[in-house]
């Protein structure tokens, strides 16, 4: 077996085959390390989840549940416009308009996710003291409960810097898509691995609302 | 070098906990080479042996490779860390096990010194002085970053940790003059967060107690606060708010509200004060404000002295 | 087959004179290249962390601190730590040999993804830019370890700063590592089952697990300081809600397995030199393989152990512990296994040889005193005293820096094609060894006599174990100077090295030297075990200078 002389160098990969089984592995030890950042975050929350748990509990009941649901509900929504894009992708053949359409579309829902959280339940938690800030003094004495409230924040804070970077991969993979500068099915990969991201993103996501919102 | 000129290689030992200490570490010592010496003799022995040039050996039927002695190096030295861990577990048990009538002697450190404070309320800045024979046990708490209460000729150290409450104990036996330093880094002048213990003979010791200042006696001035900061107004005798009296409450079991128990030891009332909400006593309502921000480090040991002197057992020893 | 000599690469063909512009280095995507510019960053983070220690050592030949402040002292052993450990010793070997044999011992053209590769050189510029800058304007006394809430609080310096600069540099370790993983399984030559790989890429592979999986929770805990640092959002300080010794579990959750990115490397540069020096196949190749992974996973249970007196429980510190003696396992297998392996070989005594053996020294020793630290009762008397000090060096540089130099020296055939002058190489090793071991010996004397670490000023009757230590540092400086003279020196006058002057088993040496820049005139394959050396007494010592290694390759 021989493989063809190339010149560029830049591709190491004899065959196509290994070439995209390469690139889907790396895209997993990627994601695999990215969700090990929210893994730090996770066993910290534990941590005070269990050493000081009136803490949590009273400080958990002062997320808005509503908010946490309605943008958990959009986030699960974009996530299935993704699956739908990344499929339409994929098919034999592949339809660019409902790929680009479903990528922008997902984008759009990360910008409404990011708005709400920034814009109405960031801005409730600050005005009543909650996350640090010139704000108000923290409102409760239990013990944990600023410490829930501070990682909360950078949990969530560390997210909602994902999901704008998974709003912007989307909406330059839908552009990309529609213009052709990504052509399907030959980048079919390339489309895929934008969605991976974003699943990510949703399923830290699905993680953190428990963990933080439902804690009793 | 010393004084006398002598070259120091191995630290006085003053306890018996030392003692042991310094036995596991000369077994240690002999492990060490039982397990190196092997590979070192190995080592010497093949690469002479089997040196390139030398055509006398054979070299035929070589081992790539054979279970058994693989085993046999995994299981040995397994079997031999398993010795020496339990060894070292038991003897670490002990430090976590303070005698019930250990003297007591609270301990704060600030960057960059060490305060200690003895019931009787004598007051020392970095010399600690302890009865010789006796046990003692370091109340410590932190005032600004992490600390760590180091006494070297006794083999033990305790980290002294911004918002919560460590303790260290010892027997010293020998009296002297003995090294106590600060080894977690804290900042610029850490190496020099450093001073003495003198260990004194128990009459001395109680000499040097009767004879030095003491400020108003730890319990005392904790009474004191007690009544200013309003203490009195809930946890008196005469209280109108319906709050746990705390007689006798050093020490004892408190069920909480959220159906455990706890002993009430120091960090339990250290935390009680700073934190009330944490673990509220079964049949009371969470009513009693935070003192976090209202009280410092020495009047939060003077508090919880004044508490532990309304237990009988503390009240017999003064 | 084509006949050797036919084959020897026009000079154009080898991959330093192959493109010869500046620009064709700065974006150059072969892996060699990646490699060289690695290593020449390395050889300046070195000399800067140098500084650091040179000021430490100096200052404390006298127990009083006379020679520089105290905050400068601070800051000066802050410099060294953070230098040495972000910026030299986790990107030491797999940054540089790893990045250039890979690929050669795979029989690969050049990593998986190569721009990620160069983008990796880039990343850790930049982290490190970003480190010196803040050591430039004045550094920082935090130590190396960043403990809250001295350094989210109450340090002064450019904490925030230095802090970034580990945090971008953290990427850099997390491209390599994903590169490696995905050229080891996708790019093996035809026939080289894992089994049958070298022993080295058994070690990379620990490595990028560890570096993949744990670098991230350093970076989201520098995060964390620099948030609480900057903006108040209190995650540790005590007095904003915070909880420092969580903290402490985040920061050796990381630091913990960084010793091990350090380490695994060494042990797989190690298998290398030991087999070429005995010209014998390992003992129990499996095993030594499955050690390393084994290393690697119990990397991730053991960070309790830096915090045994830090006030954890009684029964959190006895787990840990007895998970740290646990360590002590595979790391026997891999010494007795060395060992074994001179068993019937055909040991030639070079450099390579020479820096292999002081490993062995170093690491056995440095690893039995890890069971002291692991052991508790001892442990609290010399935790964060030179003890440890001693311990750490005794690991991350006797024994990871000593495999660099061999590594260095067996490879540098290969990667430059010209041999050094051998006595020097010898003269060097020795010293190295004899520097080392007088440097930090006394470590171990001073710390259970109850030294503290970080001290500026110490109590005068230990001085002459400092100064002990200190009179090892000019063997050191030889020990580790001398080699950049007479490498940098046999690049001009260096009798040319041939494909394999050692007559070592493995691809790397089937190709020319210095290897063309696609690596392989023609795809090897590979078959047969790993280390293919001949077996009986009778074949000649094969010292040809075009000798073909084992296995033969098939046209």
């Amino acid at each position: 077996m021989k493989r063809a002389a190339d010149p560029s160098g830049l591709d190491p990969f004899e065959d196509a085959a290994t070439r995209l089984k390469a690139q889907r592995m790396g895209m997993w030890l990627f994601l695999a390390s990215e969700a090990m950042i929210f893994a730090g975050l996770f066993v910290s929350i534990a941590v005070v989840r269990v050493v000081w748990p009136d803490g949590a509990v009273e400080a958990s009941a002062r997320l808005d549940k509503g908010i946490g649901t309605a943008n958990t509900a959009i986030l699960l929504t974009s996530s299935l416009l993704v699956a739908i894009g990344s499929a339409a992708a994929k098919a034999q053949t592949p339809r660019k308009g409902l790929v680009a359409a479903a990528f922008a579309g997902a984008a759009g829902l990360g910008l409404a996710f990011l708005a709400i959280k920034t814009g109405i339940e960031y801005r409730h938690e600050f005005h009543a003291g909650l996350i640090p800030g010139a704000g108000p003094a923290f409102p409760i004495d239990t013990p944990g409960a600023e410490l829930f409230f501070n990682l909360y924040l950078a949990a969530t804070g560390l997210h909602a810097i994902h999901v704008a970077i998974g709003a912007a991969v989307l909406a330059g993979a839908a552009l990309a898509v529609w213009r052709g500068w990504l052509k399907l099915p030959a980048n079919a990969p390339e489309v895929e691995f934008c969605g991976l991201y974003w699943h990510l993103v949703d399923v830290i996501w699905i993680f953190l609302f428990p963990v933080l919102y439902l804690v009793n | 070098m010393r004084a006398d000129g002598a070259i120091p290689v191995w630290p006085e030992a003053i306890s018996a906990h030392a003692d042991s200490v310094d036995a596991l570490a000369i077994g240690f010592f002999a492990l060490i080479w039982t397990l190196a010496l092997p590979i070192g003799f190995a080592i010497v022995w093949f690469g002479w042996r089997y040196r390139r040039l030398n055509e006398d050996v054979d070299r035929k039927q070589r081992h790539h490779g054979l279970t058994w002695l693989e085993l046999s190096w995994m299981i040995v030295p397994f079997l031999l860390a398993l010795v020496f861990f339990t060894w070292s577990a038991l003897l670490f048990r002990d430090l976590h096990r303070p005698p019930a009538d250990a003297r007591e002697v609270y301990a704060i450190g600030l960057q960059w010194m060490w305060k200690f404070e003895h019931p009787g309320g004598q007051r020392e800045i970095n010399t600690l002085h302890v009865p010789a024979g006796e046990p003692v046990r370091v109340i410590m708490n932190s005032q600004d970053v992490i600390h760590s209460l180091y006494l070297p000729e006794l083999r033990i150290k305790q980290d002294v940790v911004p918002g919560r409450t460590t303790s260290l104990w010892f027997r010293a036996d020998d009296p002297g003059s003995y090294s106590l330093r600060c080894a977690e880094y804290c900042g610029v002048s850490h190496s020099r967060m450093v001073g003495e213990l003198v260990v004194m003979a128990p009459a001395a010791f109680e000499a040097w107690l009767a004879g030095t200042e003491a400020g108003l006696p730890l319990a005392r001035a904790g009474e004191a606060l007690f009544r200013e900061l309003g203490c009195s107004g809930c946890h008196g005798a005469n209280a109108a708010v319906r709050a746990p009296g705390l007689a006798d409450l050093y020490r004892r079991p408190v069920p909480l509200a959220s159906g455990e128990t706890v002993i009430a030891d120091e960090r339990y009332l250290t935390d009680s004060i700073l934190m009330p909400e944490s673990q509220v006593v079964a049949g009371y309502e969470p009513v009693m404000p935070s003192f976090q921000d209202v009280v410092t480090e020495s009047e939060l040991v003077a508090l919880v002295a004044y508490i532990k002197s309304l237990s009988g057992r503390e009240g017999e020893r003064e | 087959m084509t006949d050797p000599s036919q084959e020897r690469p026009s000079r154009s063909e080898n991959f330093w004179t192959a493109r010869e512009t500046a620009l064709s280095w700065f974006l150059t995507t072969d892996h060699k290249r990646v490699a060289v510019l690695y290593a020449l960053t390395l050889i300046a983070t070195f000399a800067l962390g140098s500084v650091g220690a040179a000021i430490v050592r100096l200052e404390l030949i006298t127990p009083a601190g006379d020679l520089v402040s105290a905050e400068a002292y601070n800051r000066a052993f802050t410099l060294h730590g953070i230098v040495m450990v972000f910026f030299f010793l986790v990107p030491l070997i797999p940054a540089t040999l790893g990045n250039f044999l890979l690929p050669l011992m795979l029989g690969a053209k050049d990593l998986a993804f190569p721009r990620l590769n160069l983008a990796s050189w880039y990343v850790f510029v930049i982290g490190a830019g970003l480190a010196v800058a803040a050591i430039a304007m004045g550094g920082l006394e935090t130590g190396w370890t960043f403990y809250t809430p001295l350094s989210s609080v109450y340090a002064d310096g450019y904490v925030t700063l230095a802090i970034l600069g580990v945090f971008v540099s953290g990427f850099a370790s997390i491209f390599t590592g994903i590169n490696f993983i995905v050229t080891t399984h996708t790019l093996r030559a035809p026939g080289m089952g894992w089994f049958q790989m070298p022993l080295f890429v058994w070690g990379m592979y620990a490595t990028s697990l560890v570096m993949v999986l744990a670098t991230p929770v350093l970076a989201v805990t520098l995060l964390l300081v620099i948030a609480e640092r900057a903006f108040g959002i209190g995650v540790f300080d005590p007095a904003i809600g915070g909880d420092p010794l969580l903290f402490q579990h985040l920061f050796w959750f990381y630091s913990h397995p960084a010793v091990y990115i350090m380490i695994l490397p060494a042990l797989g540069v190690m298998s290398e030199l030991v087999t070429a020096g005995s010209h014998n196949r390992i003992f129990g190749y499996r095993f030594v393989a499955f050690s390393s992974i084994a290393i690697a996973v119990l990397s991730f249970l053991v960070w309790g152990h830096h915090m045994f007196t830090s006030g954890q429980s009684m029964y959190g510190g006895i787990v840990f512990s007895f998970l740290s003696f646990l360590v002590a396992v595979p790391s026997a297998v891999k010494a007795y296994n060395w060992a074994a392996t001179l068993y019937k070989g055909r040991i030639t005594l070079n450099t390579p040889f020479l820096y292999a053996l002081s490993f062995i020294g170093l690491f056995v020793f440095g690893g039995l005193t890890g069971l002291v630290l692991a052991s508790i009762a001892v442990d609290v008397h010399v935790h964060d005293t030179y003890f440890v000090v001693a311990h750490f060096h005794y690991i991350m540089v006797g024994a990871a820096v000593t495999a660099f130099m061999g590594g260095l020296h067996f490879w540098w055939p290969k990667i430059t094609g010209r041999l050094f002058n051998e006595s020097l190489g010898r003269f060097s090793a020795v010293m190295l060894f004899l520097g080392f071991n007088l440097t930090f010996f006394p470590q171990f004397v001073l710390g259970y006599l109850g030294m503290p670490r970080r001290y500026h000023e110490y109590d005068p009757d230990l001085q002459i174990w400092n100064v002990l230590s200190s009179a090892g540092v000019p063997m050191l400086a030889v020990g580790y100077g001398l080699p950049l003279l007479y490498l940098g020196w046999s690049l001009k006058i260096g009798e040319k090295a041939g494909r394999n002057p050692w007559n070592a088993a493995g691809l790397e040496w089937t190709t020319t030297s210095p290897p063309p820049e696609h690596n392989f005139p023609e795809p090897p394959e590979w078959e047969g075990p790993a280390y293919p050396y001949p077996v009986g007494e009778t074949e000649e010592p094969q010292v040809q200078e075009e000798a073909q290694p084992k296995p033969e390759r098939e046209a």
